[in-house]
């Protein structure tokens, strides 16, 4: 999925990836993707919960080795 | 705005690394989070050399036992006389874990509310001066309840 701006959370454990991305999508206009990678499984479950509890749009989750791509768009 | 409360009510690493994750995961939701510290809690909000002796032959044993501060805090289980917190320490070094005087800023970033119980700052001998700035209020429980009876999640860790 192409996204309009990526975070890298290799490595960081939550809820850092959680922390970054309330952080980052502040720098996003309306209807921008944000992709964030994360080692953490986590995050799957996480990103979904988060979108809700925001009112951003969970748009799903890529995995890529061990590598998890969550892409969220601003609202 | 959805609301949590958390009691720390325990003074040892885990737990504190425990309680200070929520929260910040709260405040990273958009909920209001606020955290009472209370009996062993309280060390984790000590300032480390504030030097601090209280009235009292009962009230300065304890204040001698009890560890000053967020880098000092006990494991609440394979602690091994000092041994556990240092590995862990370690381990949360090499996943990059903020350690717990890191998670108590980034709570305050973040906005999460820190408040110190006053009975159990009297009944310790812990003066407010002893306490870091970032506690916010010293309060009792009509406080705490009236924020915990609005919040959906209430823990007590």
């Amino acid at each position: 999925m192409k996204a309009d701006s990526t975070l890298d959370c290799f490595g960081l454990l939550c809820p850092m990836p959680i922390v970054k991305t309330a952080a980052k999508i502040r720098e996003l206009e309306p209807d921008q993707i944000l992709e964030v990678v994360s080692t953490d499984e986590g995050i799957k479950e996480d990103m979904p919960a988060w979108c809700k509890a925001t009112g951003h749009e969970f748009l799903g989750v890529e995995q890529d080795g061990d590598l998890f791509k969550v892409y969220v768009r601003k609202k | 705005m959805k609301k949590v409360t958390i009691v720390v009510f325990s003074g040892e690493m885990d737990r504190a690394i425990a309680a200070f994750n929520i929260a910040i995961g709260a405040a990273s939701m958009g909920m209001e989070a606020t955290m009472f510290f209370t009996f062993w809690g309280l060390n984790i909000l000590k300032r480390p050399n504030a030097g601090v002796s209280p009235p009292g032959f009962i009230k300065k044993m304890l204040a001698a036992m009890m560890p000053a501060g967020p880098q000092k805090l006990p494991l609440s289980k394979l602690n091994m006389f000092g041994m556990g917190p240092i590995m862990m320490k370690k381990l949360m070094k090499q996943h990059r874990m903020p350690d717990v005087g890191e998670m108590l800023t980034m709570a305050k970033q973040s906005g999460v509310k820190v408040i110190a119980c006053t009975a159990t700052m009297e009944l310790m001998g812990i003066p407010k001066t002893q306490l870091t700035q970032d506690v916010d209020s010293c309060a009792g429980v009509a406080a705490y309840l009236a924020e915990a009876s609005e919040s959906s999640v209430n823990l007590f860790i």
